[in-house]
C-alpha cells in the first residue's frame, strides 16, 4: 500500500481541472499564449501519471495511494480515488495522449474555448478512472459527454452536428440505464448496512441475490456496451469519429471508449460476479460479431477515418472478449489491448488527421502514392499499421494473443471464430495502405510535403511505446497482473466458477 | 561463443537499426556494405557456434539461451530464449551464408535505386527476422520470426509500390499467409491447454500427456501455417506474384530462406508428427501434388522469374513429401541443395534481367551465352543441379526423397519421378530459350518471327520498372560486374559440391549422423540394398535424361517456342481465377452487404428511425427536440428521479 501525505490522486483528477479555469481567465484574442498554458497543464499531468506509473508497487493487487474525503455522508457519498493495476496504465495512458493531442494538433478556430474543453475532459476522464465511489465515477463519466459533445460539434467536419447529438443522445441512453443500475445496486446493499457507494464495499458485500444481480448487471453492461462500443450499439462510433477533428478522434479512440471496457471489468465483473460469469455467453457473442462485422464493414468503407472507427470496434471487441474470457490471460490482455489500443489508434488518428490536413479530404479514392511524397510518415504508419494488425514485436499483439489464448482455454470456439478476425485485420488495413499509399502519386497528391517536426514529436512517442511494449511488455505485465488475479479469485470466491488451471505436464484438453 | 549465441541474432538487427538511422546519409554504395557487414558478421558468429557445437558430444549438441522474459501472465509464460542444436546450426548457417551472397550481389543489383539504403533496410531486418524464427525455442519465438519475415516480405515485394502489381501481390502475399498463421495461433493455443507451455524441448518430452486426436489437431494446424508459408495447395497463389519483388529478394525470401520455414518448423516438430501417421501420409500427398502441379505450371510460364517461382513451389513440395515420409534429413539436405542452386539459378535470371535492361520475358530472350558468359556458365550448373544430374547438388538431395517416397508408398514416388522428369523438362526449356535460340531481344527479331509476337499472356507485368541506373531498351545485353557475379560463382561452385553432405563418414552420411540425434524414433529408416539404391537412382537419372533430351528436340529441331503450352498451364489451372469468383468477390459482396444494408440500414436504420418517432411525437414532445441536448439531458435526470424513488420506496430504503 502507497500512503503519501501528498494526493497525488487528487492532484492528478484537479490539475486539468485547474487548467481548465485558468485557460477560462485568458483573453481570447491570445491564443499562442492559451495554447502553450493549456498544453502545460496537460504536460504537468501527464508527467505526475508518468511518475504514479513508477511509483506504483508492482506485485500488490490492492488499491494504491487511496485518498478518501467524506462528502455526502448521508448516502455515504465520498471523495474516493484509489488506483490498482487495472487502471493505472489507462490513467498513465490519458496523461500521454492529451498533451499529444493538445500539442501536436493545430486548431484553427476559438483556440481558448477548444483547449478548455479538452482539459475539462481530461479531469473527467481521470476521474473517472481513479474513483472509487460509484456515484463520483459516474458523474464523471457523464461530464466526460459535455466536453467530448462540444468539441465534435464546434470543431469537428461537415457533419458535426449530426454526429455529436448522435454521440451524446446515444451515450445519455445508454447511461440512464446504468444509473438506475447503480442506484438499485446501492440500496438494495444497504440492507442492514449503512448506505454506501464505496465500490470496494460493495464489491465485498456482493449483496444482490443472482436473479437481482443479472438485471442489475444488464442496466451496467447496456451504459458500457454502448460506450465500448459492442455491436449492435456501435453506430454513434463511425459518425462521431468521421466529423470529430484529429484530437477528437484522437482522445475519443484512445480514451473515452476505454471507459466502457474499464467499465465492465471494474464495475461489471467485480460487483457482479455471479451476473458475470452468467451473462458471459451473451457478452461474449457479441464481442466476437463486433470482430468479425467490424473488420468486414471496415473493408469497404470509403472514407479513411470511418474504416480507423470500424477498426476501433474489432479491437474493443476483443477487450470484452478477453474480459469475459475471466481468465488471468484473458483479462489480463484486455487490459493490456486497452492501452494498446489507445496508442495505436490514436497515433492513427494522428496520422490520418496529417493526411487530410494535406489533402482536406479524407476520401480513400482521392488518394494515392503518398508515399512517394510522404516516405517518412508513410513509414511510420506502416509501424502503426502492423501494431494495429498484430504482428508480433509490436505491441498489439500481445495483448490481441493473451486475449485470445485466455479466450481459448475457456470458450475455445469463441477464440476460434475470433482468430479468424485476425485475417480480417490484415485485409482491410494493408488494402488501404495500398489505395493510399502506394501507386504513383496523381493531381494533388503529388509533392505533398513529409511530416514535420511539430507532427514527428506528436506522433513519436506514441511509435516508441509501440514497439517497447511489444519487445518488452514485462514492466506493465507484473503490474497489472495481480489486481487481476486477485479479481479473478474474487468472481471465484463468489461463484461456483474456477478457471482453468494450465499447467505443464497437465492437459486441459484430454483427461 | 555457446553462452553468448544473441549475437548471431543481434548483428543483423544492429544493421537495421544503423540503417534506419543512417543509412540515407550513408546512400549508394555505403548504405549496402553496412548491410553486407551485419548479415557476414551472423554468418562468422554461426560458423564460430558450429564448431563449439562440434566440440561438444553429440549429446550435448543443444543449448538453450534465456535472453528475457517476454510474456508472462498468470500460469503462461513465454521467454525470448535461443535454442542451438544441430537442427537450428544448419538452417541458420545456411540462411547467414546465402543471406550473405545475396547481400553482396544486391550492392550491385540495386545500384541506382532511389530507395537504395531502405532496400538493406529491409533485407537486414528479413535476416533478423529469419534468424529469430529457426534459432527461437519456443512456438512463440518461431512465431515472433514468423510473422516478421512475412512483413518483410510484403515490404520487399512492393518495394517498387509505383507499380500496381507490386503492390498487390505484397497485399496478397500477406493476406494469405494469415490464412495460415491462423492455423499457427490455434496451435498454440492448443499447444499452451494441452501442454501448459510453448517451448518445443518441452512440448515434444511431454507428448503422452496427449491424447492422439489433440495431436493429430495441433499437426493439421501447424500444417496448415507451414502451407501459407511455403506455398503449398491450396495457399500457394501468393508465392508466383510475389516475383514483383526486386530479384535478390525472391532469391533470398522467395526460394532460399523464408518459403522453407514451414519445413523447418515440421522438422522442428518431429517427434509429434511421427505420432500422427496419418497426418504425414496426409502431408506426404499435399506435398506430392503440389510438387507436380506447379511442374507443369511452369512448363508453360514465358517470365523467366515465374518459372522460377513455380520451380520453387514444385521443390517445396518435394520437401513435403520427404517430411510426410518421415525422411526429416532428406527435406533438409533438399533444403539446403534447393537453397544454393535456386537461389543460383535466381541471381542468374536476375543478372539476365539486369543485362537485358529490365526485360523478364523470355521470348525476348535468347543466345544470351554469347554476351553473358559467366552467367551462363554458373546458370548452367543450376540447370543441371535442379534436373538431378549427377554429381550435382539436387540429384543427391532428391534422390533421397523419391527414395524414401517410394517406402511411403510407390504412387508417391512415381508422381515424384514424373515431377522430376518435368523439372528437367522445364529448366531446359528455360536454359534453352534465355542462353540459346536466337537473338530475341532484338528489336527487329519480334517482326521476323512470327510465333514470337502472339499476344501477351493476362496478368503478366510488363510495365517499365521505375529502376534508374539502368538504360533504356535496344542496346545490346551486357554481362554483370564482380559484385554480381561473384556470388554466382559461389553459389555455382556450391550447387555443384553439396552433394558432399551426403557423402559417408563413419558408416553414416555426414549429414544424417550430424541431424539424427535431434529427430531420434521420428526418423524413417530405410532399409533398401545398395542394388535397389542403385536402381532407384538410375531411374531417377532416366527422368531427368528423358526431360532434358524432350526439350532438346522441341526447342533445337522444331524450335517452336510454345510446344507444349496449354492456356489453362499458362493460368496456374485457373486456380487464382477459382479463388477471385467463389472467395474474393462473395467476400467483397458480403462486407458491402455489411457495411450498406446491415449497417448503415437497419442497425443505425433502428437508431435514427428511434430518434424521428421522438421527434415526431407529438406536441407533448414538441419540447424536447429544440435542438438543445440540454433538455434531453434534463428529461434524463428528472426520469432517473422517478427511477431512483420507485426504487428507494421498493426496497424500503427510502421510507
Amino acid at each position: 500500500m502507497n500512503d503519501l501525505s501528498f494526493p497525488i490522486l487528487t492532484v492528478i483528477v484537479l490539475l486539468p481541472a485547474a487548467g481548465c479555469a485558468v485557460v477560462a481567465l485568458l483573453p481570447k484574442s491570445r491564443p499562442d499564449i492559451v495554447k502553450l498554458v493549456g498544453f502545460l497543464f496537460a504536460v504537468a499531468t501527464g508527467a505526475f501519471t508518468v511518475w504514479l506509473g513508477f511509483a506504483f508497487h508492482a506485485g500488490e493487487p490492492g488499491y494504491q495511494f487511496v485518498t478518501e474525503h467524506a462528502w455526502i455522508k448521508d448516502f455515504g457519498i465520498s471523495w474516493l480515488l484509489g488506483v490498482d493495476g487495472i487502471s493505472l496504465f489507462l490513467v498513465v495512458l490519458t496523461g500521454i495522449l492529451f498533451p499529444i493531442a493538445l500539442g501536436g494538433v493545430k486548431v484553427h478556430r476559438d483556440v481558448k474555448a477548444y483547449t478548455a474543453w479538452m482539459l475539462l475532459l481530461e479531469a473527467g476522464c481521470l476521474g473517472a478512472f481513479l474513483s472509487l465511489d460509484l456515484f463520483v465515477f459516474f458523474l464523471f463519466f457523464e461530464i466526460t459527454l459535455v466536453p467530448m459533445y462540444f468539441i465534435i460539434g464546434g470543431w469537428g467536419y461537415d457533419n458535426r452536428v449530426y454526429a455529436s447529438v448522435k454521440f451524446f443522445l446515444y451515450t445519455l441512453f445508454g447511461s440512464a440505464f446504468m444509473l438506475v443500475g447503480m442506484l438499485t445496486l446501492v440500496f438494495l446493499s444497504a440492507k442492514g448496512h449503512a448506505v454506501t457507494f464505496d465500490v470496494r464495499i460493495l464489491t465485498e458485500r456482493n449483496a444482490l441475490a443472482p436473479a437481482t444481480a443479472q438485471w442489475v448487471f444488464l442496466a451496467f453492461a447496456i451504459g458500457f456496451a454502448v460506450k465500448v462500443p459492442l455491436f449492435p450499439v456501435h453506430t454513434w462510433l463511425p459518425d462521431a469519429h468521421t466529423e470529430a477533428p484529429t484530437a477528437g478522434s484522437v482522445i475519443l479512440a484512445g480514451v473515452l471508449l476505454k471507459l466502457g471496457t474499464y467499465g465492465l471489468v471494474r464495475f461489471g465483473v467485480a460487483l457482479f460476479p455471479s451476473a458475470a460469469v452468467d451473462m458471459a455467453p451473451l457478452l461474449l457473442t457479441l464481442a466476437v460479431i463486433g470482430i468479425i462485422y467490424g473488420a468486414l464493414v471496415a473493408t469497404v468503407q470509403r472514407d479513411l477515418k470511418r474504416l480507423v472507427a470500424y477498426s476501433s470496434v474489432a479491437h474493443l471487441g476483443f477487450i470484452v472478449l478477453g474480459t469475459f474470457a475471466l481468465t488471468n490471460q484473458g483479462v489480463s490482455g484486455g487490459v493490456l489491448q486497452m492501452v494498446n489500443h489507445g496508442l495505436s489508434t490514436g497515433a492513427l488518428f494522428l496520422l490520418v488527421g496529417m493526411i487530410s490536413d494535406r489533402r482536406h479530404t479524407r476520401q480513400i479514392s482521392q488518394l494515392n502514392g503518398l508515399q512517394k511524397s510522404m516516405p517518412v510518415l508513410a513509414a511510420v504508419f506502416t509501424v502503426v499499421m502492423l501494431s494495429s494488425v498484430g504482428l508480433p514485436g509490436l505491441n498489439g499483439f500481445v495483448g490481441e494473443f493473451l486475449v485470445l489464448l485466455g479466450t481459448f482455454i475457456t470458450r475455445r470456439w469463441f477464440a476460434v471464430v475470433a482468430t479468424a478476425g485476425v485475417i480480417l485485420a490484415a485485409l482491410y488495413l494493408l488494402w488501404a495502405y495500398q489505395r493510399v499509399f502506394h501507386g504513383t502519386p496523381t493531381g494533388d497528391n503529388v509533392g505533398l510535403p513529409d511530416i514535420n517536426w511539430r507532427e514527428a514529436a506528436a506522433v513519436g512517442p506514441l511509435v516508441v511505446l509501440i514497439v517497447a511494449l511489444g519487445v518488452y511488455p514485462k514492466p506493465v505485465l507484473d503490474r497489472v497482473n495481480p489486481s487481476v488475479e486477485a479479481l479473478i479469485q474474487h468472481v471465484e470466491k463468489a461463484t461456483g466458477y474456477k478457471q482453468p488451471a494450465v499447467a505443464e505436464g497437465h492437459s486441459l484438453v484430454d483427461k | 561463443m555457446l553462452d553468448h549465441l544473441w549475437l548471431i541474432p543481434l548483428m543483423p538487427l544492429a544493421g537495421f537499426l544503423l540503417l534506419v538511422a543512417f543509412g540515407k546519409r550513408a546512400g549508394d554504395p555505403s548504405a549496402g556494405w553496412i548491410g553486407v557487414t551485419a548479415v557476414a558478421g551472423a554468418f562468422l558468429f554461426t560458423v564460430l557456434a558450429l564448431f563449439a557445437l562440434l566440440g561438444r558430444p553429440s549429446e550435448e549438441r543443444s543449448v538453450d539461451q534465456v535472453l528475457f522474459t517476454w510474456i508472462q501472465v498468470g500460469g503462461f509464460k513465454v521467454s525470448f530464449a535461443l535454442l542451438l542444436d544441430q537442427l537450428s546450426v544448419t538452417m541458420a548457417l545456411f540462411v547467414t551464408g546465402v543471406s550473405t551472397l545475396i547481400h553482396i550481389y544486391s550492392v550491385g543489383y540495386m545500384k541506382g535505386d532511389p530507395r537504395y539504403p531502405r532496400f538493406f533496410v529491409y533485407l537486414n531486418l528479413f535476416v533478423f527476422s529469419m534468424l529469430m524464427l529457426v534459432l527461437g525455442d519456443n512456438l512463440l519465438v518461431t512465431f515472433l520470426g514468423w510473422e516478421g519475415v512475412g512483413a518483410c516480405s510484403y515490404l520487399l515485394i512492393s518495394f517498387w509500390f509505383e507499380r500496381e502489381s507490386a503492390a498487390s501481390a505484397g497485399k496478397k502475399a500477406f493476406v494469405v499467409n494469415r490464412v495460415g498463421d491462423f492455423g499457427f495461433m490455434i496451435a498454440m493455443f492448443l499447444c499452451f491447454a494441452t501442454f501448459g507451455t510453448l517451448q518445443y524441448t518441452k512440448v515434444l518430452g511431454d507428448l503422452d500427456v496427449a491424447s492422439h486426436s489433440t495431436l493429430t489437431a495441433i499437426a493439421l494446424l501447424l500444417f496448415l501455417g507451414a502451407c501459407g508459408k511455403s506455398a503449398q495447395l491450396p495457399l500457394f497463389v501468393w508465392l508466383p506474384d510475389a516475383m514483383e519483388g526486386p530479384t535478390p529478394v525472391s532469391a533470398l525470401i522467395h526460394a532460399a530462406t523464408m518459403v522453407t520455414a514451414g519445413v523447418y518448423l515440421l522438422c522442428r516438430m518431429a517427434p509429434l508428427l511421427a505420432l500422427t501417421p496419418g497426418v504425414l501420409t496426409f502431408i506426404a500427398v499435399v506435398g506430392c501434388l503440389t510438387a507436380l502441379f506447379a511442374a507443369t505450371v511452369a512448363c508453360a510460364q514465358d517470365d523467366i522469374k515465374r518459372v522460377l517461382a513455380y520451380s520453387t513451389i514444385s521443390q517445396l513440395g518435394y520437401m513435403f513429401l520427404a517430411v510426410g515420409s518421415g525422411a526429416y534429413v532428406a527435406a533438409m539436405f533438399h533444403m539446403i541443395t534447393h537453397a544454393f542452386f535456386k537461389a543460383l539459378l535466381f541471381l542468374g535470371a536476375g543478372s539476365v534481367i539486369h543485362g537485358l535492361h529490365d526485360e523478364q520475358d523470355m521470348k525476348r530472350m535468347g543466345m544470351l551465352k554469347k554476351w553473358m558468359p559467366i552467367t551462363w556458365a554458373t546458370f548452367m550448373i543450376g540447370w543441371l543441379a535442379i534436373s538431378g544430374v549427377p554429381p550435382l547438388a539436387g540429384f543427391w538431395s532428391k534422390d533421397e526423397i523419391l527414395l524414401n517416397a517410394y517406402y511411403k508408398s510407390p504412387v508417391l514416388w512415381g508422381l515424384g519421378l514424373a515431377t522430376a522428369l518435368l523439372t528437367a523438362y522445364y529448366m531446359t526449356r528455360q536454359y534453352r530459350m534465355v542462353f540459346f535460340t536466337n537473338e530475341r531481344w532484338r528489336p527487329e527479331a519480334a517482326a521476323d518471327k512470327p510465333e514470337l509476337t502472339e499476344p501477351e499472356p493476362v496478368g503478366e507485368h510488363h510495365e517499365e520498372v521505375e529502376h534508374a541506373g539502368h538504360g533504356g531498351h535496344g542496346a545490346e545485353p551486357h554481362e554483370s560486374g564482380w559484385l554480381m557475379a561473384g556470388p554466382l560463382c559461389v553459389l555455382a561452385g556450391l550447387a555443384a559440391l553439396g552433394g558432399l553432405l551426403t557423402f559417408y563418414l563413419h558408416g553414416k552420411p555426414v549429414l544424417e549422423q550430424w541431424l539424427e540425434p535431434v529427430f531420434g524414433d521420428a526418423l524413417h529408416q530405410v532399409d533398401a540394398t545398395t542394388a535397389q539404391k542403385w536402381l532407384f537412382s538410375g531411374l531417377a537419372v532416366a527422368a531427368a535424361a528423358v526431360g532434358i533430351a524432350f526439350a532438346y528436340s522441341v526447342f533445337e529441331r522444331r524450335r517452336r517456342l510454345d510446344a507444349f503450352e496449354p492456356a489453362v498451364l499458362q493460368r496456374a489451372w485457373g486456380i487464382d481465377a477459382f479463388y477471385a469468383a467463389v472467395i474474393a468477390s462473395p467476400g467483397k459482396a458480403l462486407a458491402a452487404f455489411s457495411a450498406y444494408v446491415i449497417d448503415a440500414k437497419i442497425v443505425d436504420g433502428i437508431v435514427n428511425g428511434a430518434g424521428a418517432v421522438v421527434r415526431g411525437g407529438g406536441s407533448v414532445l414538441r419540447k424536447l427536440q429544440t435542438g438543445y441536448v440540454r433538455n434531453y439531458a434534463l428529461g434524463v435526470a428528472f426520469g432517473a428521479t422517478l427511477l431512483l424513488g420507485w426504487v428507494m420506496v421498493r426496497s424500503g430504503v427510502g421510507g
